[in-house]
């Protein structure tokens, strides 16, 4: 096997070709960039639902002197009050661990968790938190029963189930996984109907040279190699592009996402890059395979 | 050499069978010329010994191999013992001289010191010494064939087929390119020509082999083109 005939032929192919050439290199690349992004946003739900599903479920606020609802009357409770609810809470059945918040906890967690953001974090006063119970429920989904019972006890400010407010997101988040996912799939089809069209005009270009091949008794793989790493080496060029545009989107949207709401959970350059490789192998993969397929339609050995 | 044995040959989109039970043999080292008006089989004939089709019916061996049982994979090693000559040339217009024959070598995976040992000792043989690095564009008809017959020869296969090699060339350099044909025959090669050329037929007086309508009509040693027709 002669690799630099091989190659000089694999560049004379790509650049007879070149508009067709640039055309699926941009596809490849942003049907590659948008599975990437797709498998991403997965596993960011995956990982923070994880997180988040052995968290607080339910949190229930305790009335204090800044609390609007009428019922609380702008006092807090006396710690019999707290004491009763306390004891209800792990009197009920979905419950499985009740725990209190005191303002002060509450006012430390916060400012801890807004140390990036020095505005929001000089701004906390203690007390703005109320006292509360962080409950965790045996089943997550079992949150109604809870809150039709503490909603409009004395005492009780307000009951939030906080798991609502996180699966608004992870709808938001799936839903962009989704979109993604389903816009790569169909650049997925283009990039492969444009690696057939490409290796055909490529094989009809070169026809003259492949009949020669085949004629002084060039082995198949010899004929048909050049056209399929053609095909491979556009995609791994797009794959490239892919990577380049996925860190990009792990900076910029992953990244983002994590710093404005409070992501405990980052995903790593390591998950990056493994899903930069895994849709860079299969980018190139595909390409080959198509190029593969096509060489056996239109190319006779 | 080349055995066909009782041939038929019907093209699925044909009634009329193209070759009908041929029956030729043709040793090693002989000249063949393959004689017949146009549709009487001699492309076919020559497209079976490179198993580009496949016969209908009867057997076919080349070079000791019996070409129902090659496989495949296989056939490129077949075609790399036997060279092709044809009417158009077929050259690369993209490459010199020197690499229109070092590719039918490098696509073969020939080592690269071998190829610049023996394209010039083939380019010296088919009488092109010194054009080594001309364009096929700026030769004449006769040296594009030269070319190519250099091309075909450079592997040094056991037969060479050729199609109408001066079908696109004057009377006059013709004879030159027999002159190459000859020289190679020589070296022990076995040559098998389709031709219309009359006069060369009978000038060169080598085995005749007549089709028609996908018959032989005739095979004679030392023949002339045709009687038929009042060859020479």
């Amino acid at each position: 096997m002669r690799v630099q005939f091989v190659f000089q032929e694999i560049w004379i192919g790509l650049r007879r070709n070149l508009t067709m050439t640039i055309a699926l290199v941009v596809t490849v690349a942003i049907a590659m960039a948008l599975f990437g992004t797709g498998v991403l946003l997965k596993m960011q739900v995956d990982k923070s639902n994880n997180y988040w599903s052995n968290k607080v479920e339910v949190s229930i606020y305790l009335c204090n002197k800044l609390s609007a609802n009428p019922t609380c009357k702008k006092t807090a409770p006396t710690a019999d009050q707290k004491s009763e609810i306390q004891k209800q809470l792990e009197s009920m059945p979905q419950v499985q661990k009740v725990t209190p918040e005191t303002a002060e906890q509450a006012y430390q967690r916060a400012k801890e968790q807004f140390k990036d953001s020095p505005g929001i974090a000089g701004s906390i006063q203690p007390g703005d938190i109320p006292d509360s119970f962080r409950v965790k429920l045996k089943d997550p989904k079992n949150f109604a029963a809870v809150v039709a019972q503490m909603q409009g006890r004395a005492g009780v400010d307000q009951v939030v189930n906080e798991r609502a407010i996180l699966e608004k997101f992870f709808k938001i988040l799936g839903g962009l996984q989704w979109a993604a996912l389903t816009i790569a799939a169909i650049q997925l089809i283009a990039a492969v109907l444009l690696v057939a069209n490409t290796i055909r005009l490529s094989a009809f270009n070169r026809r003259r040279e492949t009949g020669i091949m085949r004629l002084v008794g060039a082995s198949n793989i010899y004929i048909q190699l050049p056209f399929v790493l053609e095909g491979a080496i556009a995609g791994l060029v797009g794959g490239i592009f892919a990577a380049i545009l996925l860190s990009f989107s792990k900076v910029f949207l992953l990244g983002r996402l994590q710093k404005n709401l409070q992501f405990a959970t980052p995903l790593g350059w390591v998950d990056v890059t493994t899903v930069i490789v895994a849709s860079m192998c299969f980018g190139v993969l595909l390409c080959a395979l198509a190029s593969f397929l096509t060489l056996r339609r239109y190319l006779k050995i | 050499m080349i055995h066909f044995d009782n041939v038929t040959k019907v093209y699925s989109n044909q009634g009329r069978p193209a070759l009908q039970g041929v029956n030729v043999a043709v040793e090693k080292g002989e000249f063949v010329f393959l004689v017949g008006p146009s549709g009487s089989g001699k492309s076919t004939f020559l497209r079976l010994i490179l198993k580009e089709e496949r016969p209908t019916q009867g057997g076919i061996h080349v070079a000791g191999k019996d070409l129902s049982r090659l496989t495949n994979w296989k056939i490129p090693h077949l075609r790399r013992r036997i060279g092709c000559v044809f009417q158009d040339f077929r050259l690369l217009p993209n490459k010199n001289v020197y690499e229109n024959v070092a590719f039918a070598l490098e696509v073969i995976g020939k080592p690269r010191r071998f190829i610049r040992k023996v394209v010039p000792e083939v380019i010296d043989l088919v009488g092109l010494e010194g054009k080594a690095h001309r364009m096929p564009d700026e030769l004449s008809g006769g040296e594009q064939q030269r070319v190519a017959i250099a091309r075909a020869f450079v592997n040094r296969p056991m037969i060479l087929l050729a199609d109408e090699p001066t079908g696109n060339i004057d009377p006059a350099t013709s004879i030159g390119i027999m002159k190459v044909l000859d020289r190679i025959n020589r070296t022990g090669t076995t040559v098998v020509m389709a031709t219309h050329d009359a006069a060369i037929v009978d000038a060169f007086r080598k085995r005749v082999v007549e089709l028609e309508d996908g018959r032989v009509v005739r095979d004679q040693s030392r023949g002339v083109y045709g009687q038929a027709y009042g060859g020479v």
